[in-house]
């Protein structure tokens, strides 16, 4: 249509013209944002009910014979690690570690009666399996068994919530805000690796230097 | 079969003026005061309708016969039309906001209390707690309160999680429960019957599975009801439930649960001490029977997805045992 013309028009002048590169500038732009908003509006999934054998599988925590790391049975790689890598279950970790009164010995995480989740030890090590396997079968001096008060995947994803407050690198999921006033920086800002580096070490001496 | 189309939508319509979960069903002091107010309101506004459209149609009619009046006399006639007709907006609008203005007062909340029970709102469930000066007297119950008829009943709100809506449309209007603060209602039934409430701000998922029944009963049934909340769960007989016992301590249910009298103690999830004398379960999902209690406690999440009940692995004779158990807790 416009081919056909010779010499400077209307339309001519919008498509080659300065204003052409700023309104396709523009449409880009708003189609980027576009399309974030579009992908923020797909939910993340949510396992609100574990399957009787996949609860079942997941009992089968593979420990060293010390009871210090391990793997985790092949069913957790299967579901995608789901309670270390999604908010709901981090959340739903969170809302655990308050209903069972983990705080009365471990604090808001800085320890207390029990040992601290922020100073950088893990009494026996920093791997899901072995935090699982604190909750659920107890440790020595003090901390109790939960078998008979959490199910599995309840364990799981209160050990989810615990590795993700003493983690050294901030994650992309974060549980929900507290209600109550905050001791320590958010989960998602790797409180852990913030309290460290203000000179939190050597917490504890008698283990040697911090790492 | 087209009228029943038309008809069937029409009947779905007008079920919702009457019976459960309707504020017109009003048989509450507040219910009725408001439902007056309502009545009073859109009958006048009904009727300033029908004036206008009556005026409309007789200026309709009459437009043929019309003939050239003088300018004065119709500016007159049209200044007596005009300031009549904002007179009367005036006065409706002004008596509408009278009526409404002591309707209001009417609802006073700081009455004396007969009854005073604190409402913990909870994702997706409700606490009750009759509170009394001796704490011995005092008890926990979920989903269901009882109430004297004729009696002012003090509700204390509270939220441990998000924004949650009282309301039981028959007794009285709703009111939220917001976190972190407390609001106070008064119910008062004026006759005995079963009303249903239901959370009127969206809080989750679970948001419509959240219901809780008021049963107003006159005073006599209703020391009867307390005093028996009152009491410890009962102590199991048959060797079903004693087993049931036994395995809802030893499996993940205490953790949650209290049984006042056993060592369940947790407070987590709803007291369950007379659970079997409640009407419903889970917030008015299902009728509470031994089967249904049965379904619940083997697959909460199918029945009320995103519940924080979690599936406990049990096994069938498990099972069945805690469902006697539960449901022997009159």
């Amino acid at each position: 249509m416009s081919s056909t013309v010779s010499g400077p028009t209307f339309s001519g002048a919008i498509f080659s013209g300065r204003a052409f590169r700023l309104l396709a500038a523009a449409g880009l732009v708003v189609g980027a944002f576009a399309g974030a908003a579009a992908v923020g509006l797909l939910r993340q999934p949510r396992q609100y009910r574990v399957d009787p054998p996949v609860s079942a599988a997941l009992e089968g925590l593979r420990m060293m014979p010390n009871g210090i790391a391990g793997a985790p049975p092949e069913v957790y790689f299967a579901l995608g690690q789901p309670y270390e890598k999604t908010a709901y279950d981090l959340n739903q970790g969170k809302r655990l570690y308050s209903w069972f009164g983990c705080a009365s010995c471990h604090g808001d995480g800085e320890g207390g009666a029990g040992p601290s989740f922020l100073d950088g030890w893990w009494l026996y090590g920093p791997s899901m399996v072995s935090i699982a396997a604190s909750i659920r079968d107890g440790r020595p001096h003090g901390m109790p068994a939960f078998r008979n008060k959490m199910t599995i995947d309840e364990i799981w994803q209160l050990a989810g919530y615990v590795k993700a407050i003493g983690a050294y690198s901030a994650k992309l999921t974060a549980p929900s805000r507290n209600d109550e006033r905050r001791t320590r920086p958010a989960e998602n800002r790797a409180p852990a690796a913030i309290l460290f580096d203000q000179g939190a070490a050597p917490v504890r001496p008698e283990q040697g230097p911090s790492p | 079969m087209k009228r029943a189309a038309i008809s069937l939508p029409l009947l779905l319509l007008l079920s919702g003026c009457g019976g459960v979960q309707s504020a017109l069903d009003a048989h509450g002091h507040t219910a009725i005061l408001l439902k007056n107010l309502i009545i009073f309101v859109v009958a006048t506004c009904f009727a300033v309708w029908i004036i206008v459209m009556l005026v409309l149609l007789w200026s309709l009619m009459r437009r043929g016969e019309r003939q050239a009046a003088d300018d004065r006399s119709l500016d007159r006639r049209m200044m007596i039309a005009v300031s009549g007709a904002v007179a009367a907006t005036a006065l409706i609008i002004s008596v509408l906001t009278i009526a409404s203005f002591y309707t209001t007062r009417g609802l006073d909340p700081a009455r004396h209390a007969d009854v005073t029970i604190r409402v913990r709102a909870q994702q997706w469930w409700w606490q009750f707690v009759y509170q009394d000066a001796d704490p011995a007297r005092s008890f926990q119950t979920a989903n269901e309160i009882h109430i004297p008829v004729g009696k002012d009943v003090r509700v204390l709100l509270e939220s441990s999680d998000v924004i949650h809506s009282f309301w039981v449309p028959s007794l009285a209007g709703k009111q939220d429960l917001i976190p972190g603060r407390e609001n106070i209602l008064t119910l008062r039934a004026e006759r005995p019957g079963v009303y249903r409430g239901q959370c009127a701000e969206f809080c989750g998922l679970q948001h419509s599975h959240m219901a809780l029944f008021v049963i107003a009963e006159d005073e006599e049934r209703y020391r009867q009801w307390a005093s028996a909340q009152r009491k410890e769960g009962l102590e199991p007989r048959e060797p079903e439930t004693v087993a049931g016992k036994a395995a809802f301590m030893a499996r993940q249910c205490a953790a949650c649960h209290t049984i006042r009298g056993t060592e369940a103690s947790g407070i987590t999830g709803p007291d369950l001490t007379h659970i079997g004398s409640r009407h419903s379960i889970a917030a008015g999902l299902l009728e509470n029977t031994r089967g249904s209690l049965a379904a619940w406690i083997a697959d909460p999440q199918t029945l009320k997805p995103g519940n924080n009940m979690p599936i406990v692995p049990l096994s069938a004779d498990e099972l069945r045992q805690i469902s006697a158990y539960m449901d022997s807790l009159k």
